[in-house]
């Protein structure tokens, strides 16, 4: 009996530390994975048609500047992303939505140049949190399967740094406006960008691809965004 | 000696108190006698470029060759891709009385800068002026004079009477076709397009195969008709039908039938999904150029964007379909003997300060920008045309216009026929009345078009009564039931209150008795 109850003792604890592992780096379980009722998962939305409603609990990884009672987020589940696009939020609100958060969204499914987002948005707090970890997309550059993981906070290692950072695409901005600049990957070139109301001026990203040179061979990371291709908002940068 | 002091104080006091009235911005501009190069003038310049790095080094050589002129002036530069970030930045610097010297604006946003009280330096001393005006004795460049200027876009920059606007470049709508997907559906291209005849290609464009793939184009995406500025679209098309949008003084006018009749017509194409927006679908010169789309409207400062031979493109190479042909028209029309489209642009604005020096300078640097090395080197940049006749008759300026298609860069023959365009239908262009809240009303005008169109995909019911709740929304979302009809910001004030006319004359009346108590003290004295 005392053996037993020794080995459940022991399978309790160990099931204690599993569940102590660190959020932050590993990716945290969502605390609640049941979707509500009337609300989509993941492989539904997938599904829906564009410009039908729809209804989604997701979690908060990151936002861009709140403006006029909007807000642009960037979010996912354990299943896939979401991008909202200038979501209604007012400016207290956009204070609670830091990264894990979990909220409700009832909008539109929408696309614009490639990019599936949800727009026409409202949301409402709901209990729970959830930071996904980094998804790892570098094999799938250039393939079609990279699509599948559209919006999701992804990591690309071992790129080749082609051209330094300009402001705007063409170079014709100024520091603080979006960075764009060129990586490749088996020969092959894709072009990356730091939204400034992302991650401006001053943030690590900004100055670390900033001061990127041609040759660098770099580990990013950032949310997979699309326009007219695969055209990821970077918010991390390692030079190797 | 001290009787006279004492009256001269309070008369001057007196003088103060009834002053205050109004006095919430700065004093009014005065125009100085000479402008002083011994001082140094630091002035701040926001620009605006359409995402062009040649536009950028435009405005940098234009600085530059200025400063060599005016060593004693140093402009810095900020740049902007957008016009909506110029005004909510001089908004915000409005009230902190941090404006820049000069910005490139907008006239709808600056009747709301009017608002406040001398925050904008009216223009008619300054261009005026024998000195330092229009080709005045004094400047230091060959500036062109006033009747040089072309007067339909100087009148553009009346505001309330005044000039407080000079025009930069001028552009307009384009429609920018390809020619071969319209041939293939059996139509031919007109000389002059009608909305009849646009919506009836576009709405036959949208055959399909039995996969599902549309017959003109063997691909699964086909969006035949494609606007860039849905406020445009509104705008224009209310023009031509001669129908309600303003008034001069600010007074709304556009929930009318007319504008319910437009939107009917967007429902029924939106309907067949043969009409879509940017706002909704992307930038139509993506969908040209990838052989999805065969009319797109856009700015003719967007036209080096159009056509697969562009020099600029936001889609890869792999995307862009076989070569076909593109030509360039003059917007539709409701009635093509009696063309109307807009007049877009942009203009200058120049800040009033306390110092009259600095707003001096900040007019020199303006007025450089009209010269014709300026002019005529950012007309080349897009569709743009000069805004003077002196430019616009350079053998240089006609030389570039006749090599047309010599390359695809500089030369390019759709950037070239967009400009052509609008030289030729300078006297068809038009503007909007401007006043306080016209720059929402411009909004809520597009927005109406993308509500309907949106509500549309969505399956929604466009009737009768979702017309009358979308006016209602949209007056109530752009405060438009709240719109400044008053217009000036000496009429804004509004003659005094009873209340405020007492109060001051009771303050006029202490100040006598205490006036004349000294009087009396000192003759006791």
């Amino acid at each position: 009996m005392k053996k037993t109850l020794a080995i459940i003792l022991a399978l309790a604890m160990i099931f204690t530390f599993v569940a102590c592992g660190d959020a932050n780096s590993k990716g945290e379980e969502p605390t609640i994975d049941a979707k509500s009722e009337g609300v989509m998962t993941y492989e539904e939305f997938v599904a829906a048609e564009l410009d039908s409603e729809v209804v989604v609990e997701t979690y908060v990884q990151a936002h861009q500047s709140w403006w006029e009672d909007q807000i642009t987020c960037y979010t996912q589940d354990q299943d896939g992303a979401y991008f909202l696009y200038n979501m209604a939020c007012s400016e207290a609100d956009a204070e609670k939505l830091v990264p894990g958060t979990k909220i409700k969204v009832t909008g539109y499914k929408s696309e614009w140049a490639g990019e599936v987002e949800i727009i026409d948005a409202t949301f409402e707090f709901e209990e729970g949190s959830y930071i996904a970890p980094a998804f790892d997309v570098t094999d799938l550059l250039g393939t079609d399967e990279l699509i599948n993981h559209q919006n999701k906070f992804v990591t690309f290692t071992g790129l080749t740094v082609e051209s330094e950072a300009l402001y705007k695409w063409d170079g014709s901005g100024q520091d603080g406006d979006d960075l764009y600049f060129t990586v490749s990957k088996d020969g092959e070139s894709y072009q990356f960008t730091v939204e400034s109301y992302l991650c401006g001026a001053g943030t690590d990203a900004y100055e670390g691809v900033k001061a990127l040179k041609v040759g660098d061979t770099v580990d990013l990371e950032g949310f997979l965004y699309w326009y007219e291709g695969v055209n990821p908002h970077i918010t991390g940068v390692t030079v190797k | 000696m001290k009787k006279i002091l004492a009256l001269l104080l309070a008369a001057s006091m007196l003088f103060s108190l009834t002053a205050c009235h109004g006095q919430r911005g700065l004093n009014a501009f005065e125009m100085p006698e000479e402008f002083d190069e011994s001082k140094e003038y630091n002035i701040t310049f926001w620009s605006k470029n359409d995402t062009n790095k040649t536009q950028v080094e435009i405005y940098n050589k234009a600085i530059s060759d200025f400063e060599k002129l005016y060593p004693n002036i140093h402009v810095n530069m900020r740049i902007y891709t957008d016009y909506t970030l110029i005004y909510n930045d001089v908004i915000t610097n409005i009230s902190t009385n941090t404006t820049p010297n000069v910005c490139i604006s907008y006239p709808d946003h600056i009747a709301t800068y009017l608002t406040g009280v001398n925050i904008v330096a009216p223009l008619e001393e300054l261009m005026d002026n024998a000195d330092y005006g229009l080709g005045g004795n004094k400047v230091k460049f060959d500036s062109p004079a006033k009747s040089q200027m072309i007067l339909k876009f100087l009148e553009e920059g009346e505001i309330n009477g005044s000039y407080y606007a000079l025009p930069f470049m001028r552009s307009t709508e384009a429609l920018y076709i390809n020619k071969t997907y319209v041939e293939r559906l059996g139509y031919s291209v007109p000389d002059k397009v009608t909305w009849d005849w646009i919506w009836e290609v576009a709405d036959a464009a949208m055959a399909k195969n039995e996969d599902g793939t549309f017959k003109l184009n063997g691909k699964n995406v086909m969006i035949p008709f494609i606007y860039k500025s849905t406020d445009n679209m509104m705008i224009q098309m209310l023009k031509q039908k001669g129908a309600d949008y303003s008034t001069p003084e600010g007074e709304i006018k556009i929930f009318n039938d007319d504008t319910k009749d437009i939107l009917y017509t967007v429902r029924d194409h939106a309907e067949k999904e043969s009409f879509s927006t940017f706002k909704i679908s992307s930038y139509p010169a993506n969908f040209l150029n990838a052989g999805e789309c065969i009319f797109a409207i856009d700015s003719t400062a967007g036209s080096t964007w159009m056509g697969t031979e562009a020099p600029l493109s936001d889609i890869c190479s792999d995307d862009i379909a076989d070569p076909f042909e593109t030509v360039v028209r003059v917007i539709p029309q409701f009635d093509v003997e009696n063309p109307a489209m807009i007049s877009q642009g942009p203009s200058i604005c120049i800040f009033n300060k306390n110092d009259s020096g600095e707003v001096l300078a900040s007019w020199l640097f303006a007025q450089f920008l009209l010269t014709n090395d300026v002019q005529i080197a950012y007309a080349k940049t897009e569709g743009y045309v000069p805004v003077t006749s002196k430019a616009q008759e350079t053998e240089a300026y006609l030389q570039y216009l006749a090599d047309s298609g010599i390359d695809n860069n500089e030369h390019y023959s759709i950037k070239i026929d967009a400009t052509k365009l609008l030289l030729e239908n300078t006297d068809n262009t038009f503007v909007t009345p401007v006043f306080n809240g016209s720059a929402s009303l411009r909004n809520a005008a597009g927005q109406m078009i993308e509500n309907v169109t949106k509500s549309v995909r969505r399956k929604q019911t466009v009737d009768e009564a979702y017309m009358d709740k979308l006016y209602s929304d949209i007056n109530s979302l752009y405060r438009l039931d709240q719109a400044d009809t008053s217009n000036t910001d000496k009429d804004s004030l509004g003659p005094l209150p009873a209340e405020s006319k007492a109060l001051l004359t009771g303050l006029i009346v202490v100040w006598i008795f205490i006036i004349l108590y000294f009087c009396v003290k000192n003759r006791k004295k």
